[in-house]
């Protein structure tokens, strides 16, 4: 710092609090038009367009559910043939896997967390730019393969050796694994912001016993995303250098394992779920106490059964290989550690019933939402204590039970919570409130078409209907059933629709909300609806774990940082003390440029491994253009 | 509406017998698997409807109104939340250690067993029945018989992608792995016929991998085995005979066996008594003269995607080796 950083160093206190707004919206404005577009580091812009591409990855994922249900609704049809249904069942799971549920529950987090812990940005906002267009450049490559009809069409599992270079000729395998590299950067990307930012950026005051449970969840998976995507990069490299150079990791006739993949693939797929399920339950966590009008029922208890599911999450992966023909001791030790997960899951089932049932329901329709939740999610928990179980998987494994069981595991578990805080949050992110009448539509529609496809389900498993068929015989059992469900799915596909409809329509027309529409407790309603670019004039200062509730009035504030540059301030990561003022990345259009040499470096190295050599110079030359220190205020700290 | 739901399945349930099922067991296994479901599928149900039941009182219960009432529901809810969480630990422990047993019984071994080998191909099963005597093994395709009350077990492989073997009726399924052995043992204790699936995904035509297990009395099973080791007929007609002509010298012998004759490929299905199974391609056509023919006019059209090529042949030829396909029973 030197003479210059008296003018450099304009702080909140010395600007009227009228002109304050004007400099902060100054320092932290995103410009317009396209040099905004592919510049803004702001946290609530990217997480926004997050969430949009992720939604239409989910439309796109409903129509291929659809062409399913129309394919398996008779039986020998021939809407679609074997070679595009199992293309149309690997995209599904895949674009609902790693471009949909993963994604957007990041997303929102990324979203929510900094307005929930009281700050202005993510830490590491160019690195969240760069995640966003690393996303959407996986996603264009899977759906642009599936276009052209080279999708992938192994299984969103893409068992070797069926995705090995002898049964899988041509790139399709390689276009899937290498989306997966894609969408493994992204997810580790944002992971890394959102731990920095829960640890470091909190609001004084906001000591780790008053974070809230959403914030909790994410924290709990962005550990997650951490410590299980290594797995699936070691996988889904293994396979490329298999394919492409002929390397024999997973081949047994040259001393591989094709059992090997397996581990791996599960070692990371397991906590995949987890990673989709914790900010779920978190969601339900942080909305709940709004629509029952008192705090959550043990916090304490809610924060360690998230943590312990992320533990657990790591001891679960034998459960999908129950199968295979692993020694006996090893697999009871596996159905004991699957069924483990029932325990915090029931202590959050408890809790959350111990909370409504202290207090006032008010019937909105997120909380419809999370009633719908509880009774979808507790079927689907439960059918996972059968799968859990050795023998009882031998039958059920790889059939429409399991079928049934993760989709009431990922639909009810995890989408309905995630409608929940869309319709809750949708105030604070676009200023306007959706349709309540539209709401109860959608809820009605969607539990009632959600169970009356996937009920029947369990059932088709048990009569012997195994998974991933592309059509059955007319002499097999299966008929009615099969048509029952594709028609019920119309509904839950109505359902859908009309949830879209609804949010389209209200971020234009909606009434328009106010700061804290539902009365809620926590920080991100202190703030305008939608939220100005530096989220809060002043970083409010938080003495307990409601502060809108607990401080009727005004919220005490901190003053001090600085008006232009872009300043946060850091926190102790226990107590959350102030430690000093952190200045925060600008616009750039450098996080962009290497998400375009990085899309270049992958897709070239899916046709030759010199794609890697070559292509590694341009990210080079992005990745120095990024950190190339410029003189800027940002630069200094 | 919710409560009739298991009444609902069981009596949906109990309208499947015959084909594939499992919740029609023809053996022991099946049989101890079906009791472990219901355990399971009771103790879950019951805990579904509680948990609903609690859901629906809170609900529809008077909020508590004076701060010594909330202070009093506060107090009795951490006891009732950590009994709740006591009795997941106790439910959760007791279907571990049922699992644990059921595990154990499924494994005890027997000597008296029967060894049958089985190998998953895209997308058909070959069947080899083990013997000491060489000239005593039978190899045959996706119809296994079995005899009734006695042990068979299983020997698993794979020579392209992982299958998996499941005849629900019988037990559960047991996965097939390229350079790995897995087994299972499985008994029939009643005479039947069930169809069984491939249940791991292994590309275009996993739909249609079907197999039948016949599990027959003793003497029947002998007199099936004994056949079985005969060589194939001999044409009976002019028509027939020049069926095996065509079968010997068109591309037929380069893949397929027929034992007696000059065919002896083994990229293929063994059609030594190929009309003595109850289905074509592996569960797809029930064998006869017309499926035959149509099978081979044109197999990419009946099951697209197999690794049967169409081979051209002029009428007569179709018809001919049709005639002596259907001869070898």
């Amino acid at each position: 710092m030197s003479a210059a950083s008296g003018d450099n160093d304009l702080r909140d206190i010395a600007v009227a609090p009228d002109a304050l707004e004007a400099r902060l919206a100054h320092t932290w404005r995103t410009p317009g038009g396209l040099r905004g577009f592919f510049t803004t580091v702001d946290h609530k812009l990217i997480a926004r367009r997050y969430i949009i591409t992720a939604f239409a990855f989910l439309l796109l994922g409903g129509v291929l559910a659809m062409l399913m249900r129309l394919q398996l609704a008779r039986p020998e049809a021939r809407v679609i043939g074997p070679d595009f249904y199992n293309q149309v069942f690997t995209t599904h799971g895949t674009t609902m896997m790693f471009l949909f549920a993963v994604p957007v529950m990041e997303a929102v987090g990324a979203y929510l967390v900094p307005l929930m812990v009281g700050t202005r940005n993510l830490a590491f906002p160019r690195l969240n730019a760069y995640s966003y267009w690393v996303y959407l450049a996986g996603g264009l490559l899977l759906w642009g393969a599936f276009v052209l009809d080279i999708g992938p069409d192994i299984g969103w599992f893409a068992y070797v050796p069926l995705s090995g270079p002898q049964y899988a000729p041509g790139k399709r395998a390689d276009i899937w694994a290498q989306m997966i590299t894609f969408t493994e950067i992204a997810a580790l990307a944002v992971a890394v912001e959102i731990v920095v930012t829960v640890f470091k950026q909190r609001a004084p005051g906001m000591s780790l016993d008053r974070v809230p449970l959403f914030v909790w969840s994410m924290l709990v998976t962005a550990f997650v995303v951490i410590l299980a995507m290594p797995a699936v990069v070691i996988a889904s490299s293994a396979l490329i250098l298999d394919r492409l150079v002929g390397t024999h990791f997973f081949n047994p006739a040259e001393g591989g394992d094709a059992l090997l993949w397996q581990h791996l693939f599960w070692f990371f797929g397991h906590p995949e779920v987890y990673i989709i399920f914790i900010p779920a339950v978190g969601m339900v966590s942080s909305i709940l106490p709004t629509f029952v009008r008192r705090p959550i029922f043990g916090y304490l208890a809610l924060v360690l059964a998230l943590v312990g599911t992320g533990l657990l999450a790591f001891g679960l992966w034998v459960h999908h290989m129950f199968t295979t023909g692993l020694p006996r001791v090893g697999e009871s030790f596996f159905t004991a550690s699957s069924m483990a997960i029932a325990v915090p899951s029931g202590i959050q089932i408890f809790c959350w019933l111990a909370t409504i049932w202290m207090g006032r329901p008010v019937y909105r329709t997120p909380f419809l939402f999370i009633l719908a939740f509880i009774a979808t999610f507790v079927l689907g928990g439960l059918t996972g204590v059968m799968v859990a179980s050795v023998p009882l998987d031998s039958q059920v494994h790889d059939t429409y039970f399991v079928v049934a069981h993760f989709h009431y595991v990922l639909v009810g578990g995890a989408v309905f919570p995630l409608l929940a805080a869309i319709t809750y949050w949708f105030p604070k992110m676009t200023g306007r409130m959706m349709s309540e009448r539209a709401g109860r539509w959608t809820v009605g529609l969607l539990f009632a078409g959600f169970n009356l496809t996937f009920f029947p389900m369990h059932i088709l498993g048990l009569q012997g209907m195994p998974r991933r068929i592309y059509t059955y015989q007319a002499d097999l059992p299966w008929g009615g059933m099969n048509l029952f469900v594709s028609l019920c799915s119309l509904m839950l596909a109505a359902g859908f629709l009309l949830f879209f409809v609804d949010a389209f329509r209200s971020a234009r027309g909606g009434k328009p909300a106010g700061d804290n529409p539902w009365g809620a407790a926590t920080l991100e309603w202190a703030t305008s609806s939608p939220p100005p670019a530096y989220n809060f004039a002043h970083i409010p200062v938080v003495s307990s774990a409601n502060p809108l509730w607990d401080n009727q009035g005004a919220l005490p504030v901190a003053s001090g940082l600085s008006v232009n540059r872009r300043e946060l301030l850091i926190t102790s990561m226990a107590e959350a003390r102030p430690e000093v003022r952190e200045t925060s990345s600008q616009n750039s259009i450098w996080p962009f440029l290497a998400a375009v040499t990085t899309t270049i470096l992958l897709i070239w190295s899916i046709f030759s491994p010199w794609g890697v050599v070559w292509g590694s110079i341009p990210v080079a030359v992005t990745l120095i253009g990024w950190f190339w220190p410029r003189g800027m205020p940002e630069d200094d700290a | 509406m919710r409560r009739a739901l298991p009444v609902l399945i069981a009596l949906l349930l109990a309208g499947c017998g015959g084909w594939q099922s499992a919740n029609d067991p023809g053996g022991p296994v099946a049989r101890d698997l079906q009791g472990l479901f219901w355990l399971f599928t009771i103790t879950c149900g019951l805990v579904w409807i509680a948990v609903m039941g609690v859901l629906a009182a809170a609900l529809l219960r008077r909020p508590p109104g004076t701060k010594e009432e909330r202070e009093r529901a506060d107090r009795r809810s951490v006891q009732v939340v950590g009994g709740a969480v006591a009795g997941t630990v106790l439910i959760v422990a007791g279907l571990t250690l049922a699992s644990y047993f059921a595990t154990r019984s499924i494994a005890s071994d027997n000597p008296h067993e029967l060894v049958i080998r089985l190998r998953g191909y895209q997308w058909w099963w070959e069947v080899t029945y083990a013997d000491e005597r060489p000239d005593r093994v039978i190899r045959t395709a996706n119809e296994i018989h079995i005899p009734v009350g006695r042990p068979v077990r299983f020997e698993l492989g794979s020579v392209d992608v992982i299958h998996s073997f499941w005849v629900p009726n019988l037990s559960g399924k047991q996965d097939m792995i390229p350079g790995r052995n897995n087994s299972i043992v499985l008994t029939a204790d009643r005479p039947g016929s069930w169809r069984g699936q491939c249940a791991e995904f292994c590309g275009l035509q996993h739909a249609h991998m079907a197999l039948h297990v016949v599990a027959e009395p003793e003497e029947d099973f002998e007199r099936w085995r004994s056949a079985q080791l005969a060589e194939a007929s001999a044409p009976a007609t002019e028509e027939e005979e020049a069926g095996k002509r065509v079968l010997e010298g068109k591309a037929c012998a380069a893949c397929h066996t027929v034992r007696g004759t000059e065919a002896a490929g083994t990229l293929g299905p063994d059609l030594t008594h190929v009309a003595g199974r109850r289905y074509l391609a592996a569960g797809m056509l029930p064998t006869t003269r017309g499926a035959f023919a149509a099978w081979i006019a044109d197999p990419q059209s009946v099951k697209p995607g197999n690794n049967m090529p169409m081979v051209p042949l002029s009428a007569d030829e179709l018809q001919s080796v049709s005639a002596y396909l259907a001869r070898l029973r």
